[in-house]
């Protein structure tokens, strides 16, 4: 009787925990003895070739994927650190914060240029702009905008077509979209004006860059700001009606970022596949790469790509964020 | 030689003192400049705290009686350092916790307001914290705004390790450098002690003049004593010789009466006894008058031997006049003198002095040659001038050749009575006044030879 109890308990947490998931995913389950639980913003078919790589060379390590958003993350992370070996995540500024508050375990064994870690702890290991995506169909006539200069001069100009129409995070629910929005507002006003326009164009709030490129795909929406660049290219490359335009007046580039739980079961296995990651997004294998890989310094990408450094924390101030969001609000949500 | 008591080394005792002296120092020197960078990078990292804290409160403002601070992006970018250190920080409101982390606590400064900094533990790393506060006045209020910021001190402790390892490498150099320069003054100083030691080693036993070569300060006294023992020597020394000679002078005289008077005798006693008594008294006194002889030979060549005046001579001929002087007083021994070798050999030095030297060796070939056998004299010019006097007597004991050479010096000869020592020291002195010496063998068929190299 207490057998089934405990089994109905074990069951209904997995049946739990399975639920909770964007998506689960194991790897090289049969033949592992130890097994990294990966928590991660990166949708699987984006992850899976690197993770399948990993396990080719190391047979003795299966590896379980989560995948959820970037702020859920943050949250679980805070909450149980001893049940996640690795975090991987979009969002920066997050995950700065939790290495600054000692979440990640220092890896001695990783060589990476002091730009792309922070404290031998965090690994930055893609390079990836946010992007303006269009579908095409809404500018037969108009030449596509540039920058975000043209673009509010495109939406101005044509109000009728892009009412409902225009798409952007709900930065209120993603942190990646927190973390473009704060960059853009630090770098130009012209952030502001745009959300302005978009707030009088009844904007669409989506909370990840997936669901907002179905509706550009099927024409729901005919613009979508700050897009996350790589998940553009993997539908712009099958569907030739998306345009991404990296926007010409100042790109904002985020870096996607992983380390090692401080509290992790398996630290020797975790501090192998960090060191595979950072090596396999640093030396492209032709076409093998599914996510961007890091770009360098000197590659013209260095201005624009948000720096690993405590000033990440700065918006992510409890006061800062109320300030900011009731200030996004105001512009965006004007109904 | 008797050794003296040694106690220590005074250039060890030097190099210790100064080496010592040198780790004091580099100890000294490390510590202090450890000590100033410590403080140095303490203040740099103050300073940027308070920078960055004072931007933060220049933040905060009333706005429609609501107190709003709106944290500045470049409060928490000037904390970037090399080392990625870990920032935190914490916003109150009257004391009241705002925003940040929760585990920071304010230190109040009470009397000026001025920020207080202190260094304190945090999350199990050591931080260094700064508090600091700012008065906002509204309209109907006033309000104070605390912030708490405290960074840890990775890169500080790099930057530490970094100037401490180059200042350990400083030091050790430094002390490298010193013990160098110990060294190398120690030697020089001793140097100096060591070079007037060679120098009374390398003088010649009948060198007793005073030192002239300057000397460092330090030593002078110790030169003038040297030089007023060595002038109460050589005093001594020469009225010694003066004595002697003057008491050779006095008996010769008189000894020759004695002989001239012990040869009248003989002629005239015929009882066979007495002519043997008479005889015996004879030769005593020759013996006499020969030592007499040579104590004022020997007197004589230490004066020539001192002022020494080389002239151009021929040693064959100065030896062949030597050969026929002496045939009368060979053959009335029984003995014959042949002359061998070189027809010519050269030489540059003082005839007087060689001939005495040559006349004292043929004296004690004779005196131990036996009757009946003859003395070769060989003058040779290869490998150098050298003058050979071989006799056919008993020749040297073979334990005697070693030291008969050592027993030549001034002073050993004085245990010394009458006798070839005597006769030997002065050939000596006569082959070391020439820069020569003197060789003594014994011949395989018996008999002694005596070299005088020149």
């Amino acid at each position: 009787m207490r057998y089934l109890i405990a089994l109905v308990l074990v069951f209904l947490c997995r049946a739990g925990w399975a639920q909770d998931w964007e998506d689960r995913q194991v790897f090289n389950q049969a033949s592992a003895s130890t097994t990294l639980r990966i928590i991660s913003s990166t949708d699987t078919s984006l992850f899976s070739p690197l993770i399948e790589a990993f396990v080719a060379a190391n047979p003795d390590v299966a590896i379980e994927y989560l995948v959820t958003g970037t702020a859920d993350i943050d949250r679980r992370v805070r909450k149980m650190p001893e049940a996640f070996d690795i975090a991987v995540s979009s969002a920066m500024d997050l995950q700065l914060k939790l290495t600054n508050d000692g979440f990640a375990l220092a890896l001695e064994n990783v060589s990476h240029p002091a730009w792309a870690q922070w404290r031998q702890s965090l690994f930055a290991f893609t390079s990836e702009p946010a992007a303006i995506v269009i579908n095409r169909t809404f500018f037969d006539e108009q030449p596509i905008p540039q920058s975000r200069q043209e673009l509010i001069e495109a939406l101005r100009a044509r109000p009728e077509i892009f009412r409902n129409r225009v798409g952007t995070y709900d930065v209120r629910q993603s942190g990646l979209g927190y973390l473009f929005a704060t960059q853009d507002a630090r770098a130009s006003e012209t952030f502001w004006r745009l959300m302005e326009v978009m707030g009088s164009l009844d904007v669409r709030l989506y909370c990840c860059s997936g669901e907002m490129i179905d509706d550009l795909t099927d024409g729901t929406i005919a613009v979508a700001y700050n897009v996350l660049g790589s998940y553009a290219q993997a539908r712009a490359e099958s569907q030739d009606i998306l345009e991404i335009v990296l926007p010409a007046d100042f790109p904002t580039t985020m870096m996607r970022t992983a380390f090692v739980s401080r509290a992790s079961p398996e630290p020797e296995a975790s501090e192998r596949f960090i060191r595979h990651l950072v090596a396999y997004q640093s030396s492209p294998i032709d076409g093998a790469q599914s996510l961007p890989p890091l770009q360098g310094k000197g590659q013209g990408a260095e201005h624009a790509t948000i720096a690993l450094e405590p000033a990440l924390m700065t918006f992510l101030d409890t006061l800062k964020r109320t300030n900011f969001l009731s200030e996004w609000e105001n512009a965006l949500i004007q109904n | 030689m008797h050794s003296p008591a040694v106690s220590g080394s005074l250039r060890n005792r030097l190099v210790l003192t100064l080496i010592g002296g040198a780790v004091v120092l580099a100890l000294l020197f490390f510590f202090a400049v450890r000590n100033f960078a410590v403080q140095v990078a303490q203040q740099g990292q103050d300073n940027i705290l308070e920078a960055s804290v004072t931007s933060m409160l220049d933040a905060a403002a009333i706005r429609g009686g609501e107190v709003e601070l709106d944290l500045p992006y470049s409060a928490f970018s000037m904390l970037s350092t090399p080392a990625d250190d870990r920032v935190f920080y914490a916003i109150l409101r009257d004391g009241e916790f705002q925003s940040g982390y929760e585990d920071l606590t304010f230190t109040e400064s009470l009397p000026d307001k001025r920020p207080t900094f202190e260094s304190s533990q945090l999350r199990g790393e050591a931080v260094r914290q700064i508090s600091a506060s700012r008065t906002l006045v509204g309209a109907d209020k006033r309000t104070e705004i605390q912030i708490v910021l405290a960074q840890t001190q990775d890169a500080l402790s790099e930057t530490l390790d970094r100037i401490s390892r180059n200042a350990a490498l400083l030091g050790v150099g430094f002390f490298a450098l010193a013990a160098v320069l110990s060294f190398w003054a120690s030697s020089a100083t001793i140097g100096q002690l060591g070079r007037l030691a060679t120098s009374v080693t390398r003088r010649g036993p009948q060198d007793l003049s005073p030192f002239k070569q300057p000397v460092p300060q330090e030593m002078a006294p110790l030169v003038t004593s040297l030089n007023s023992l060595m002038g109460r020597l050589d005093h001594s020394l020469s009225q010694s010789e003066d004595f002697i000679a003057e008491a050779a002078h006095r008996v010769r005289t008189p000894l020759a009466t004695v002989r001239s008077y012990a040869e009248a005798t003989l002629q005239r006693v015929d009882k066979e006894e007495n002519r043997e008594a008479m005889r015996s008294m004879v030769k005593a006194i020759d013996e006499s008058s020969r030592a007499a002889g040579q104590l004022l030979d020997h007197a004589m060549i230490t004066f020539r031997a001192d002022h020494l005046v080389p002239e151009a001579i021929d040693l064959v001929d100065l030896v062949h006049d030597l050969v026929l002087r002496l045939t009368p007083v060979a053959e009335m021994k029984d003995l014959s003198l042949s002359l061998q070798g070189d027809p010519s050999v050269p030489y540059s030095g003082d005839p007087i002095l060689i001939q005495n030297a040559v006349r004292n060796l043929i004296d004690n070939a004779m005196k131990y040659g036996p009757a009946e056998s003859s003395i070769e004299i060989t003058v040779s010019a290869l490998p150098g001038p050298r003058i050979t006097i071989c006799d056919h007597g008993p020749g040297f004991l073979s334990h005697e050749i070693e030291t008969l050479t050592t027993r030549f010096q001034r002073g050993a000869n004085s245990k010394d009575t009458i006798g070839s020592g005597l006769g030997l020291t002065i050939a000596q002195d006569v082959a070391t006044a020439h820069g020569g010496r003197i060789d003594l063998s014994n011949q395989p068929k018996g008999g002694a030879c005596v070299t005088l190299s020149l």
